[in-house]
């Protein structure tokens, strides 16, 4: 229906005299072409140092590329990576809300959180939670003062890996939560007013209408966290913890006198495991981007040809034109 | 909703108090906007207020679904005091879960329309009704689809807010809010953001409401609308009310030097 409605109007609208359209010289960019020519030259330099110099010995870069110690040590630090990524995300939702709430014990709470966290070194932090078995030998629950209900011995429960976690984790809470604050100030304050004129509860306004479009800034910089975060995993050797990717390289690098092509292999697969990464990023912005920055021109939904068949011509004639 | 419609407003006009504001007044820290308002809109009434800006009629708007809390005096719709209970001579401040029930039944459009950016025009409508009231989807959208078509927009249904222009932009705003089905309706400037050819599609949809029976308070600029469609005029000033009466007859014959000279700018 809409086809021929369109070739109609183009036609219409070709009827008067074809515009002779401006066919200009474009501008001339020497200073690129020098800009590339000296760039062609410093790359080819570099490329040809990386392939002639023996130092780099990339023979030992293959042979440990796939090593199982290494493979095994990518599981750990893409382990440690996404489990301390999704506690600082809730913990840093939970102080963020907490931060805005007319709670002033809740507000205060998440104040004191952020500046505890942020202001004392993560790897100060790892170390603790290794030494935590030693601060703390006995988990118990019971009653203050009254009957023990249960109780365990904290080394059992955190082990180095809970401790690493834990450690990069909650540091990480305190960064994400300003991230996240941010993110929930960018959005108008008239959001919140229709949602509340509308009758809605504050939780699922934060949930619903707020969270969502918040998400389009909090994103990109969580993004740049967990990269950050992938190759902070490496400092848990302060715990320590000793399976990640950084270490086990370094281990293998430290029995066979190799440094320099064990860091290679380390630094290729961070950067295979960022590039991935990206590629997520990318697809998640686009998700909470939708109504604001990847706009189609024109819809086309079941809901449009139910309407179009049931809408009468004698509507409200249309304004037309999209901003 | 278009039938014999000035019996069907005739007859409304005389009905029941919907609204009563009594001597209220808001304070801004030490500002003191709203100064001892008093007004009654009754049910199908269509109340406009008119005034300079900073007079105060914006914030009283405002006041009666608790997007500001009042300092002093008493809102009531119908018989419900907006904000607070009363016990036993002393007030006690709502819940949230009653002020959020209470809001249900008195709906708003923006100045600035606030639409939900990241949802589509349907997805807009609804909403609260499936949040809020439980509604089923299916039932929602059938409803959604039927106050876009009033609204003159049932195929931009799946258009987000940004592929909209300010006028549809608002009458989605309206839907919007017709779809929780309040029995009063606030429009706070809803015009004012347009562009002046815009102007008259969202003043039809608010016109025709009117006539569909609509209880309505609009704080406007549109002289134009007051006289047509309002069923009473107020004129407010630093936060009083001045003057109130028929439109027609404060507009022809303003009692007051300040409205004779606000009007005399406007008009």
């Amino acid at each position: 229906m809409s086809g021929p409605a369109l070739s109609g109007t183009r036609s219409d609208k070709a009827a008067p005299a074809r515009p002779e359209l401006i066919d200009a010289v474009p501008v001339r960019h020497p200073g690129r072409w020098a800009g590339a020519v000296i760039i062609f030259i410093v790359a080819a330099l570099l490329v040809q140092s990386l392939v002639t110099n023996q130092n780099f010995r990339w023979d030992t870069v293959g042979t440990y590329l796939l090593d199982v110690l290494v493979i095994q040590g990518i599981g750990w630090t893409l382990l440690l990576t996404v489990l301390s990524m999704v506690i600082a995300i809730v913990l840093a939702i939970l102080l963020a809300f907490m931060r805005q709430s007319d709670n002033p014990l809740f507000r205060y709470v998440s104040w004191v959180w952020v500046w505890f966290f942020r202001g004392t070194p993560v790897y100060t932090q790892l170390v603790f939670w290794g030494l935590i078995a030693v601060l703390y030998p006995k988990i118990a629950l019971g009653v203050p003062f009254g009957p023990e209900l249960f109780s365990f011995s904290t080394q059992d429960v955190i082990n180095a890996f809970i401790a690493a976690v834990l450690g990069l984790g909650l540091n990480e809470s305190a960064y994400l939560a300003e991230i996240f604050r941010a993110g929930l100030k960018s959005v108008d304050t008239g959001q919140m007013e229709a949602a509340e004129a509308l009758g809605m509860r504050k939780s699922k306004i934060m949930w619903r209408i707020i969270l969502p479009q918040a998400m389009r800034v909090i994103v990109p910089p969580t993004g740049n966290e967990t990269i950050g975060m992938l190759k902070t995993t490496s400092l848990v050797l302060a715990v320590p913890f000793t399976l990640d990717l950084t270490f086990v390289t370094n281990g293998i690098a430290n029995r066979s006198y190799l440094p320099i092509p064990l860091l290679i292999v380390a630094a290729i697969w961070y950067l295979v495991i960022t590039s991935v990464l990206m590629v997520g990023q990318y697809f998640i912005e686009r998700h909470y981007g939708k109504g604001v920055d990847n706009l189609i021109p024109a819809p086309v939904k079941a809901t449009q040809a139910v309407t179009a068949a049931h809408t009468t011509p004698a509507t409200t004639a249309d304004e037309g034109g999209h901003v | 909703m278009s039938t014999p419609m000035n019996e069907t407003v005739a007859a409304v006009k005389t009905g029941e108090p919907l609204v009563r504001i009594e001597d209220v007044h808001k304070f801004f820290g030490t500002h003191h906007v709203l100064r001892g308002i008093d007004m009654t809109v009754r049910e199908g009434e269509v109340s406009v207020i008119i005034g300079p800006s900073g007079s105060g009629k914006s914030t009283l708007l405002r006041c009666v679904n608790m997007l500001e809390t009042i300092s002093a005096g008493r809102i009531r719709v119908r018989d419900d005091l907006i904000g607070f209970r009363d016990v036993n001579g002393r007030l006690h401040h709502l819940p949230a879960k009653d002020i959020a029930a209470q809001r249900r039944e008195i709906g708003m459009v923006f100045q600035r329309f606030n639409l939900f950016p990241h949802r589509t025009a349907l997805q807009n409508i609804i909403e609260a009704p499936t949040q809020v009231k439980r509604q089923s989807k299916a039932a929602a959208r059938a409803k959604a689809m039927e106050l876009l078509d009033r609204v003159g927009l049932a195929e931009k249904a799946d258009y987000y807010p940004a592929q909209l222009s300010g006028g549809q932009q608002q009458r989605v705003a309206i839907a919007r809010a017709l779809a929780m089905e309040p029995e009063l309706m606030l429009f706070d400037e809803p015009t004012s953001a347009l562009d002046p050819e815009l102007v008259g599609d969202v003043l039809n949809v608010m016109k025709d409401l009117a006539q569909s029976g609509m209880t309505m308070i609009v704080v406007t600029h549109e002289i134009g609308f007051a006289r047509e469609v309002g069923d009473t005029l107020t004129f407010m000033d630093a936060g009083v009310v001045v003057e109130s009466g028929d439109p027609r007859e404060v507009m022809a014959n303003p009692q007051h030097a300040r409205t004779r000279e606000f009007l005399s700018r406007v008009l």
